[in-house]
């Protein structure tokens, strides 16, 4: 056994107790509680007027935009973790290289703000 | 030894059994959930590789944001599933046909490369050796941004391509909006904005320009 995977030992500890605890609260009322059910108890709930719809409507094309602007963004700044942790080795060249990147990415940040995408309307 | 065997196992007949389910659930929010779970078991796969940084960037990028994004599309597509199903029968020779080709793809690949260039020797002599004190995440910054600047470059290229190809596809601006300009705001002045009228007794006030309020 390396030291590596040692290192991820709390984590299968903790992956472990979460999902006893979840499995237990997800059977602990099958044991426990009081099941009664009538149409009227396990319908949906809504105050004062039956239930117009399905919850489970279409969401707004925008929240994909938001969305994918993140992802790529999100990409961006895990490029910049190994180009930080190996700074010192990689050189000017290394730096230079990220900076052009960083630089392309600026080129998408200012297209996406002159045309309005951060802005909801 | 038998420790990470018995993860490897896992892991994989995990991964194995939660894609099969992408492909069978019935419900498509279903399926894009036992894709996270597949995307996590692969993780688990990368630890046990050696490949930390490829793991937790797999759960950050894939988990917090591509199955994310697939839910939203999902939900965005309103599927109905009794049209889904009518067209299974329809499409399945294309997509098996698809699949076919990948497939024979990616063996003869593996038969190639696997076998003949020692391609597993060329990319473990990459890898830093146990015990140098080197990480996995300095390793890969030693070599992307110098060894592999072209790819590197690609990947921002493709990222640019990708920003503006969402904003051109799904940006619609709605009509008549009146939007708020911050510098019209800061730029107002009280001599514009404002006045000071003298009222005389029992004369009504007449406004000395329109649309001041």
């Amino acid at each position: 056994m390396n030291q590596l995977l040692l290192d991820y030992l709390p984590i299968v500890v903790f992956l472990g107790v979460g999902l006893f605890i979840g499995a237990a609260l997800l059977a602990a009322p099958f044991l426990i509680a009081v099941r009664n059910p009538d149409p009227e108890k396990v319908s949906a709930y809504e105050c004062g007027f039956n239930a117009f719809d399905d919850a489970r409507m279409k969401f707004d094309v925008r929240f994909y935009l938001v969305a994918i602007l993140f992802i790529i963004f999100d990409l961006e700044i895990a490029f910049l973790f190994p180009w930080a942790v190996a700074f010192k080795e990689i050189g000017a060249f290394g730096f230079w290289s990220m900076m052009i990147f960083l630089a392309v990415l600026t080129i998408g940040f200012i297209y996406e703000w002159r045309k309005g995408a951060l802005e909801w309307d | 030894m038998a420790l990470t065997a018995f993860f490897f196992y896992l892991f994989a007949i995990l991964a194995v059994v939660s894609g099969a389910m992408v492909i069978t659930a019935r419900n498509p929010v279903h399926a894009v959930l036992f894709l996270i779970l597949t995307f996590f078991n692969a993780a688990g796969l990368f630890v046990l590789l050696g490949a930390e940084f490829l793991a937790m960037l797999l759960i950050i990028v894939y988990v917090g944001a591509v199955a994310v994004l697939f839910l939203f599309v999902v939900m965005m597509l309103d599927v109905d599933f009794a049209e889904l199903r009518a067209g299974f029968i329809k499409n399945a020779p294309i997509g098996l046909v698809v699949g076919g080709v990948v497939l024979a793809e990616l063996v003869a690949l593996f038969a190639v490369y696997g076998f003949e260039l020692g391609v597993g020797k060329t990319l473990a002599a990459a890898a830093p050796e146990a015990g140098s004190g080197i990480t996995n995440t300095e390793a890969l910054g030693r070599i992307i941004y110098t060894k592999y600047v072209y790819f590197f470059q690609g990947a921002g290229l493709v990222l640019l391509v990708a920003m503006i190809g969402a904003i051109v596809l799904t940006l619609r601006h709605k009509e008549g909006v009146r939007r708020q300009s911050i510098s019209a705001q800061v730029n107002r002045h009280p001599a514009a904005a404002m006045e000071v009228v003298k009222v005389a007794p029992g004369q009504a006030i007449v406004p000395s320009s329109e649309g001041q309020g």
